[in-house]
């Protein structure tokens, strides 16, 4: 990681001795902080960075739209829990980065993103091309820079990465003026070293704290671990199964834990939440003792948040001090790292059998499993969810869009490996699936990848084929077509008297899409078709889409509507909601 | 409830957006916000006092650890604290009632700045109430213009600094 890349000359201009141009000296920094690879698209402002980029053996991926880069580079992010970077130009360029922007850091990803910026004694003018890229990008950003002084250069380079993959990793944006990129840099050397006096990170958790959260664990009767999304962003999930084994808790994950313990684990209880199982979320309902690790009590996991978990006492395990109590009272707070606090909470933890909690929790999955019902000759889109699962051994990587598709791929298909489930949970961005799903093939070239995406997302970023197509990345895609924005629809039909306003779709036909672009294109119409032409798919080595005409008003069950408790929930196998 | 909290800073641009813009989307209400240098050049002192209850104090004190430049946070509340408000006041002053105003304004132990044939312009310092009683008092007679700074605190010295 700290070679220094070769001093290359300029392809136009030959440096003489003793001149480097920011530009060289960003791709150099770049290397010396790990980056092999980035994905972005160029634009005036970044000539000079793509100038020094054409001699640099950094590797760039070329996106059809910097949404799509964005999407790639989060996807890098999380399947290789390394940084995912991003050159894009001003303007448009940096504003297309938003919406990617956003999703990272409503999920707490590490991305680095530079944008192009006019030069600095045009900034403020309305100058061609030129956006508040700071400004917008504030909000959704762990933080951002604009680098106005070739001096500061290198130092916030180094600061970027170093803010985007500590503490709660998030997005963290550095904006570049073309004259910054051009300057001199042997002439405005500055400090390099990081000056962050009000950066603090509290990895160690307190001892006295997780001393009584193992405590409480072993006190109580009827616990549940609920684990999420700062499971697989701290790399804790053998700890967690340690923990987990040893204490003999049930566990759930939200949907962005998925991974971090064996769904096909007697004491999973698989995702909770508005569309997780009745098990979980009644567990939840019933337990005495919550411990939440790396989860952030997001309101389509709580429910009413008043109801939520009545008799529990709330241990938190989260590196972030303000997702402590800031939904749901926690009773035991534990501010750390959780890798490291669950290493060290184990040596606490005594071994209890807690049958009767076992047996009840038991009784309820017996009660109402998952299911839905497959007589039909049409095909339902849960099935094809779990042949993929069958045929991939659960062990793919599976990116999704965001709807009904995304709910069904989070409930029927079986997840055991952390960083293996790829979906936008927190701003649920459409069309993330396709894009994440190429990032997430260059990250991990050896594994199979699919993106079991809807029609309707993966019409907002289908733009991206050519990339895959160029870049040879077998990456599947699965189209559950229902020829609606499913989950709009639902909704409408649950709470707007079936007014199926503006959510049906005209499409095209995905296959011959996928042809016309240079990939390969199948079609399922027929349950029976379904094994063949996913084995199929999967047997592709290049980009392959397969359209699945789906049963087109299957609803997501079960589901706790807006306001409900989350014992409160609809559509249960024999519809006898149980009361608590 | 009112709270003042203290923020130091790093003194970079755009930390006062970024400081604003977090009070902003997250639906914080500030009262007011006062920044100004302290002795480090590098450092820039905010004074905001914020309006509510002690669970969202805790979530703004969580918010702003987690900005970048912010470098310490004090909250002041329960503190025994100096609080000082400055004020720019011009009030209505024909000359008939010059004499009652500037007795006021003795009282308030004000200063007038400037006098104009209509106008006194007069400086008042304090503490809030103080400053808002001011404008109270002289209401009767015509308010033209009132500037203030918003609020700056600092505790008194406590039992650990001796
Ligand atoms: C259509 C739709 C439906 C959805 N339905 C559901 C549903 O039914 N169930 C569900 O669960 N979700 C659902 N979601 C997702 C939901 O919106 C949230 O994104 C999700 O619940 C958040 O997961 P999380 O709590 O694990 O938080 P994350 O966003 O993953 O937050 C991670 C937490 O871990 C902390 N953390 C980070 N790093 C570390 C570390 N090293 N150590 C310790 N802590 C760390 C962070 O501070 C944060 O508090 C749905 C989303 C969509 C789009
Ligand atoms: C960019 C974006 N726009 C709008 C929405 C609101 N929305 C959530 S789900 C959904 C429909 C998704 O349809 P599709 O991709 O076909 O998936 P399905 O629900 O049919 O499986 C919409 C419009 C969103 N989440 N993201
Ligand atoms: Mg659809």
């Amino acid at each position: 990681m700290e070679n220094e890349k070769p001093t290359q000359s300029l392809s136009q201009s030959p440096p003489t001795q003793g001149t480097k141009k920011g530009a060289q000296v960003f791709c150099e920094i770049l290397q010396r902080e790990g980056v092999d690879l980035m994905f972005g698209y160029p634009g005036g402002v970044v000539l000079p960075l793509f100038d020094a980029l054409y001699d640099s053996p950094i590797k760039f991926v070329l996106s059809r739209h910097e949404q799509g880069a964005t999407h790639m580079a989060d996807a890098y992010a999380r399947t290789t829990g390394k940084v995912g970077v991003v050159l894009v130009t001003s303007g448009p360029g940096a504003c297309n980065t938003v919406t990617g922007l956003a999703t990272a850091f409503m999920d707490s990803i590490p991305l680095v993103v530079f944008t192009g910026q006019v030069k600095t004694p045009l900034i403020g003018n309305d100058a061609f091309q030129e956006a508040d890229t700071t400004g917008i990008t504030r909000p959704i950003t762990k933080h951002n820079y604009i680098v106005k002084d070739p001096r500061d250069l290198v130092r916030t380079i180094h600061e970027a990465f170093h803010i985007a993959r500590t503490g709660r990793p998030g997005p963290v944006v550095v904006d570049l003026p073309v004259d910054v990129s051009v300057a001199d840099i042997a002439h405005h050397r500055g400090r390099e070293e990081m000056d962050l006096p009000g950066y603090k990170i509290r990895s160690e958790g307190h001892l006295r704290q997780i001393k009584r959260a193992a405590e409480a664990i072993n006190a109580s009767e009827r616990p549940v671990i609920y684990a999420g999304g700062g499971v697989i962003l701290s790399d804790a999930s053998p700890e967690l199964r340690a923990m987990v084994n040893k204490a003999n808790v049930p566990i759930t994950t939200t949907l962005l834990g998925l991974g971090c313990f064996d769904e096909s684990d007697p004491k999973s209880l698989m995702m909770l939440g508005m569309h997780g199982t009745a098990y979980a979320n009644y567990a939840i309902q019933e337990c005495d003792l919550l411990v939440a690790v790396g989860a952030r009590f997001d309101d389509r996991i709580t429910g009413d948040v008043k109801r939520f978990a009545p008799q529990a006492l709330i241990v938190h395990i989260d590196i972030d001090p303000s997702s402590i109590s800031k939904n749901v009272k926690v009773d035991i707070p534990v501010v750390g790292d959780a890798r490291n606090i669950l290493s060290r909470i184990i040596e606490f933890i005594e071994s209890k059998p807690r049958e009767a909690w076992f047996a009840r929790i038991n009784e309820m999955k017996r009660k109402y499993p998952l299911t839905y019902d497959n007589s039909s000759e049409g095909i339902k889109p849960q099935y094809v969810i779990e042949e993929v699962c069958r045929q991939t051994e659960g062990r793919a990587i599976i990116c999704t869009g965001v709807g009904q598709h995304q709910m069904w791929t989070a409930q029927f298909y079986r997840f055991s490996l952390p960083r293996h489930f790829v979906t936008s949970g927190g701003l649920g961005t459409m069309g993330f699936g396709f894009p994440a799903a190429i990032g997430a093939q260059i990250a991990c070239p050896n594994e199979t990848v699919v993106d079991i995406d809807g029609d309707s997302s993966f019409s907002m970023t289908l733009n991206e084929l050519p990339t895959a197509v160029e870049h040879k990345l077998p990456v599947k895609v699965c189209v559950l077509n229902n020829g609606y924005m499913g989950m709009v629809r639902q909704w409408q039909e649950l709470f707007y008297g079936r007014r199926y306003s503006k959510s049906y779709l005209q499409n095209p036909s995905f296959a011959k899409v996928a042809e016309a672009f240079g990939a390969i294109g199948l079609t399922a119409t027929k349950k029976t078709e379904v094994p063949k032409v996913i084995e199929q798919m999967l047997a592709a080595d290049t980009c392959c889409v397969v359209d699945f005409h789906v049963e087109r008003e299957e609803n997501v069950w079960p589901m706790v509507a807006a306001g409900k408790g989350l014992h409160e929930m609809d559509g249960l196998p024999t519809d006898t909601s149980e009361r608590v | 409830m009112k709270r003042t909290i203290s923020v130091l800073v790093q003194n970079q641009p755009g930390v006062l957006a970024h400081v604003a813009g977090m009070f902003a989307a997250r639906g914080f209400n500030i009262d007011s916000l006062a920044v100004g240098r302290t002795e480090d050049p590098n450092l820039s002192r905010m004074t905001i006092v914020v309006l509510g209850d002690d669970a969202t104090l805790e979530q703004v004190r969580k918010q702003l650890g987690k900005i970048v430049p912010v470098v310490k946070i004090f909250d002041f509340t329960g503190q025994n604290l100096i609080q000082r408000d400055l004020m720019l006041i011009k009030v209505a002053a024909p000359p008939e009632k010059r004499s009652e105003i500037q007795a006021i304004i003795d009282m308030f132990r004000a200063k007038v700045v400037d006098i104009g044939p209509k106008f006194v312009m007069v400086e008042v310092t304090g503490p809030e109430e103080k400053v808002e009683a001011f404008i109270d008092i002289c209401r009767p007679y015509g308010v033209k213009d009132v500037v203030r700074t918003g609020m700056i605190a600092m505790p008194r010295h406590g039992k650990s600094e001796k």
